[in-house]
């Protein structure tokens, strides 16, 4: 679309120097969100001028980043037409494993759990890929039966105890706490992720190839594309930035318990879906889900520092998730209006 | 074909959920769930001849508090020769406890202690309960009075509140800021010690420190870390945090170490050892409180029993002899009556190394 805007001819292009910088802003659809997003923080600074200081700037990030690597591989899920449940469940999962690892062999070297957890996290993707992809079961109920189980082994390798901040040795609490060149670990791991995701999605073919499984599965086989690959793929992301996460939440409140981020999959879904990321498939790109996940950080950090009663901030939060998302779909809708209108014939 | 294999599957699919829910629910009471149903199955009369059968229904399974509770009920329960029937639902709401109610009544257990999710929603069961025959008490977490014969207090919640402001006050040296984070704004029991806590400062010596605000984090990890963060940065004074909730008081305990608070900001409330020992030894946390859940479960088992013999009716001046715990007395609570555990117990630098094996 842009390439159309560029090649008008120079007359035409003269007589609309403003139509450029609308043609820049257009290819940015998720500016209805950014926009929100600072409104949001300006009011927030005016009820609580310590909203807006370096110290919260990285509360905000550090306890953004789980929820932002999980976002990655849910969007890479829905845009395949499908959705993942048991993330809060492979969480709790592969952070208990790793903890109680670690319980045992406290000289253990943090990065090796951290493989531990992700390793998990593979192999829980790879169990759910495996049911979506060729056993074809609808990825809801898949999921959904694959949470409980992997709920039950987490309660199972557990006996239902609790793994608490004594009985993790300090180098691992350290992943989450530790930080390179003064940013936290935990941003710098998130940071790490979006890039490798960003070039995956858009400049690697089977990146292209996910996007093209989302919007037409059909057209997608026909053309050659072995879909099952690609959804066992997703899946197996999805479970592997589980497991990475769970391994960073354990560390991060250095404790593991079986209900650990139970319900959490929501939150995830929420941001994704405030993204932009479209539950049709498809549709979905990863300064999107930067931003979602960026929103409902900052909601989680500033609801409670607005000084408003607990009842209210319930209220408040459902309330901007929707205007956001509104604001975001009309905003979206104009732009897709323009592009239309500009689009030579 | 290809329909068939899928819808098979689907049906194993489900399966694996509703095992995966039933194995969760008993997660609590392995061993001793199989010999009651068994027995069951061979006289479902379940009369006179057989054992007597008490029961206890904690919130939800995974919880290592309940499973202490739960422990205490059944020791107590064993000791005086009866057999005991652990359960917990999967998730913490009253529904799911309204169904395992109305399963011990068709199993017809004497007995049925309940930690409760609702004080209210359980009140029709729980009455049908009774009229069955069965006594009922509720320990931990209240029901209302007219679906108890009698509660067991954990501890004495104006003992706790003012114990938790005096010790917060002892440690930020009797003048400053401080704030409480509690579980949900909803929960029963925090609110109660909150009205006392707050009780206890309108005493003219605490003239001086000022209860600047009561965060709620949910009981929820993430939640209690934000909330924490926001206390400490709306308040840049702030002397002391209460948190009378253990996922809340660990939260806490973890955002003061990482944030370097130790000694500027004071941390008490009631935590468990096992989570807290970390802050306890770092003094982050100088000391904390709690109650023993063994024999909170333990002391509801005994007054169970003299329920089901017909020494003690629940009411006011009754008094049980708890096996270890000695002699303790009904006394009136609103409209119901209660047995109280006694003071809360301090957990310090001194003991905590012994504690946190426990639970």
């Amino acid at each position: 679309m842009s390439a159309n805007v560029q090649s008008a001819s120079p007359t035409e292009g003269k007589a609309s120097t403003g139509r450029t910088i609308s043609a820049l802003i257009a290819k940015f659809r998720e500016l209805g969100l950014l926009a929100f997003i600072v409104i949001l923080a300006v009011g927030v600074q005016f009820r609580n001028p310590s909203f807006l200081t370096w110290e919260n700037l990285t509360d905000i990030a550090t306890n953004t980043a789980i929820l932002s690597i999980l976002s990655v591989g849910m969007m890479l899920v829905i845009i395949t037409r499908g959705i993942d449940l048991s993330i809060g469940a492979t969480l709790a999962f592969a952070g208990m494993v790793s903890a109680l690892t670690v319980k045992h062999n406290p000289g253990l070297n943090p990065v090796a759990a951290l493989l531990i957890g992700v390793g998990i996290g593979i192999g829980c993707g790879l169990v759910i890929g495996f049911l979506v992809s060729w056993v074809k079961i609808l990825p809801i109920i898949a999921t959904l039966g694959i949470m409980n189980v992997f709920r039950g082994f987490t309660f199972e390798a557990s006996g239902g105890k609790w793994v608490s901040a004594h009985q993790m040795p300090t180098s691992f609490k350290s992943i989450a706490t530790g930080s390179f060149l003064g940013i936290n670990n935990l941003i710098l791991i998130a940071i790490v992720i979006y890039i490798v995701a960003y070039y995956f999605v858009s400049h690697t073919r089977t990146g292209r190839r996910i996007y093209a499984v989302g919007s037409n599965p059909d057209s997608a086989e026909v053309s050659g594309i072995r879909t099952g690959r690609i959804l066992l793929l997703v899946y197996t992301i999805m479970g592997g930035l589980a497991g990475l996460a769970g391994v960073l939440w354990v560390s991060k409140f250095a404790s593991a318990q079986g209900d650990t981020a139970s319900g959490y999959e929501l939150s995830v879904i929420a941001a994704c879906v405030l993204g932009g990321v479209s539950i049709a498939g498809g549709v979905g790109k990863i300064s999107g889900i930067l931003l979602g996940s960026i929103l409902l950080g900052i909601l989680n950090n500033a609801l409670p520092m607005i000084n408003v009663s607990a009842f209210w901030q319930m209220f408040i939060q459902g309330a901007i998730i929707l205007i956001a998302v509104l604001v975001n779909a009309l905003v979206k809708r104009g732009i897709d209006r323009n592009n239309l209108m500009r689009r030579k014939i | 074909m290809k329909k068939f294999l899928v819808t098979c599957l689907t049906v194993v699919m489900l399966m694996t959920i509703v095992a995966a829910c039933g194995n969760n629910n008993n997660n609590g009471n392995k061993g001793s769930s199989a010999s009651p149903q068994a027995s069951n199955a061979a006289s479902p009369s379940g009369d006179s001849g057989a054992k007597k059968k008490f029961a206890i229904i904690f919130k939800n399974t995974g919880n290592p508090y309940g499973e202490k509770e739960m422990e205490g009920y059944k020791k107590a329960v064993e000791e005086l020769g009866y057999e005991a029937i652990l359960k917990a639902p999967d998730q913490p709401t009253a529904e799911a406890q309204i169904s395992m109610i109305e399963e011990l009544i068709s199993q017809k257990v004497d007995a049925l202690a309940i930690v409760a999710n609702d004080p209210d929603a359980l009140q029709p069961a729980l009455e049908k309960a009774m009229k069955a025959g069965i006594k009922v008490i509720s320990l931990d977490s209240a029901v209302n009075a007219a679906s108890r014969l009698v509660h067991i207090n954990q501890a004495d919640p104006e003992r706790i509140g003012r114990t938790l402001i005096q010790g917060v006050v002892e440690m930020i040296g009797g003048s400053g800021e401080i704030a409480i984070l509690s579980a949900t704004s909803q929960a029963t029991n925090q609110n109660l010690w909150i009205e006392w806590m707050k009780k206890e400062l309108e005493d003219p010596k605490y003239a001086n420190v000022k209860l600047v605000k009561v965060a709620y984090g949910d009981d929820l990890r993430d939640k209690s870390v934000s909330e924490t963060e926001a206390l400490l940065k709306s308040y840049p004074n702030l002397k002391g945090i209460i948190a009378p909730t253990t996922v809340g008081i660990a939260a806490a305990g973890k955002v003061l170490t990482d944030k370097g608070l130790k000694g500027k900001v004071q941390l008490t409330g009631l935590g468990l050892p096992s989570e807290m020992a970390e802050y306890i030894e770092s003094g982050v946390c100088p000391w904390m409180y709690l109650w023993n859940p063994l024999d909170v479960g333990y002391l509801s088992g005994y007054v169970a029993d003299a329920l089901v013999n017909g020494t003690v009716t629940g009411k006011v001046g009754d008094k049980v002899t708890a096996g270890t715990l000695g002699e303790k007395e009904v006394i009136a609570d609103g409209d119901g009556t209660q047995v109280m555990l006694g003071d809360p117990f301090k957990f310090d630098a001194s003991n905590i190394a012994e504690w946190k094996a426990v639970y």
